[in-house]
This record gives C-alpha cells, structure tokens and sequence, in this order.
C-alpha cells in the first residue's frame, strides 16, 4: 500500500477536528474534536513506524492513548465543574478572564 | 490474495478504501451533528475505523488498546459528561459558535496544503509488504509485539514513568475537580 493514503486519511481527519475545534460552542463537542486529531496522529505515527520498520512509533502511539485518556478525565472534570458553577458550557460565555 | 503485478493487494486497497470513506463520513457528522449523543456514537464509528486501520498497519497490540481505551473507556467518560451537563436527548440549537462558518476556509486550506506537501514529499512511495498482513497467528505479529514491549519497557523507559505520574496526576486531579466542597 502507499504510505500517501495513510498520511492523507491522517490529513482529512486532523482538518476535520480542527474545523470542530474552531466551530463547537459545547465544551465536551470540543473534547471529542480533539479526540479526532489525536487520532489522526497516530494513524500518520503507525504509517511512519510501518514505513521505517521501528516499532518506537507503536510506543508513541500507546503512550498517546494514554494521554488522551488523562486529558479526558481532566476535561470532562473541568466541563462538570463549569457546568456546576453556571449551569452552562456554552465556552464563548466563559468570558471572566478577558482582560 | 489478489495481488496484481506491480504488488499491490486489491483486498486490502479496497478494505482500505471502506474504511477510510466511512471514517471520513462519521468524523464529520461528529463535528457537524446538532445532538451530543449521536456526535458521540458518530465518533465511535471514527475510532473502530482507526482501531481497522491500525490493523492494516500491523500494529495489532495498538489496534487492541484503541479499542480497550477509547471505545470503552473514553467513550463512556463522554457519554457521562454529555448526560451530566444536562445535553437533551432530542437535538438542540446552539451546540456551534456564532462565526463557525469561519471554519470552512480554515479546514480546507489546511487540508489543501497538508494535500499538498504529502503528496509533493511521498508521491508514490510503497509500505513495506513485510508486515503488512494484521495476522495474529503470524509469527512476525508477534515478534512486533514483543519488541513492543521491549521498546517500552527498554528504550522508552523514562517517558513510561512520566507517563505513570501524568496519570496519576490526573486521577486525583478529576477527583478534587469534581469533588463537591
């Protein structure tokens, strides 16, 4: 197989999670597009590692599955946290900070 | 196996193919779906066709933990967090920012040159054929495994420990998160 319909499938995901990124207002849609991009990277990761014959690029890959489990259980806490003080996580409205 | 002159195995091309449109598919009515709920199970069609593609990749211990983690586990944590901030069954307004429409142009451009650039650097550059088959039964699966694990446990050493500890952190991080005082 080319390693190019790999990369691009990698490709189309990352544009597609940044697209979700850029266009959610809801704070756990924004959490699954990022899941989408961590995705995207391992797939280009895994064609890499095939690609070169070393398996560090497995590793990567686990260890970012692991990270983005972490980064679930903080977000989702932050979200239920946010949601608990003002009963909405609607992001544009979290506005305290602006200078 | 089909496998025409120039080696390229049909089966797999077209399992290939599948999978990726039906990835590209769901990935995007994940981020354009007006209910949490189906955005969530959209994105589990997402990562079983990643899990798939791993598998194509020959990375099966990889494909196994994708599986374990993200449709079991992540989703769940999803599940919850959609439930718990309140997010209506039946779909509802209001899930996008005012400007969304801003995003087009920003995913289409950086897809074109990410297109680009991939397809400028690795033109027709193939994947080995050596492990290309996702077999577990094969013996070269399972010697990958093995040196797998010995690259987590050998070279990658130190990242695994950082990794114990950003966990760890996160364990109790979620719990004083969520702790009501």
């Amino acid at each position: 197989m080319l390693i190019n319909e790999f990369l691009l499938l990698g490709a189309a995901l990352f544009c597609i999670g940044v697209y979700g990124v850029i266009a959610r207002k809801n704070a756990v849609l924004v959490l699954m597009s990022i899941e989408l991009i961590l995705n995207s990277v391992n797939i280009n990761l895994l064609a890499f590692s095939l690609k070169h014959g070393d398996v560090a690029g497995q590793t990567f890959a686990l260890y970012i599955i692991a990270v983005a489990a972490a980064e679930v259980g903080v977000g989702l806490g932050l979200v239920l946290l946010i949601y608990r003080n003002r009963r909405s996580i609607a992001l544009d409205e979290l506005s305290q900070m602006k200078g | 196996m089909i496998a025409l002159a120039n080696d390229i195995n049909v089966a797999q091309q077209v399992g290939f193919g599948i999978i990726a449109l039906v990835m590209i598919v769901a990935a995007i009515r994940v981020v354009t779906s007006n209910n949490v709920f189906h955005a969530a199970l959209w994105l589990v069609l997402v990562m079983s066709g990643a899990a798939a593609q791993y598998l194509l990749l020959a990375a099966e211990f990889v494909a196994v933990t994708q599986v374990l983690v993200y449709i079991g586990a992540v989703m769940v944590l999803f599940l919850f967090g959609a439930m718990l901030t309140r997010a209506s069954i039946g779909g509802e307004a209001g899930l996008n920012n005012k400007g969304y429409l801003v995003g087009i142009p920003v995913a289409l451009l950086l897809a074109g040159t990410l297109g680009y650039a991939l397809i400028d650097t690795f033109r027709d550059e193939r994947l080995p054929q050596s492990f290309e088959t996702g077999n577990l039964a094969d013996p070269a699966g399972t010697q990958a495994i093995t040196s797998v694990s010995d690259s987590i446990f050998g070279d990658y050493l130190l990242p695994f420990w950082a990794l114990s500890f950003v966990l760890l952190a996160a364990v109790i991080g979620a719990i004083v998160l969520a702790r009501k005082d």
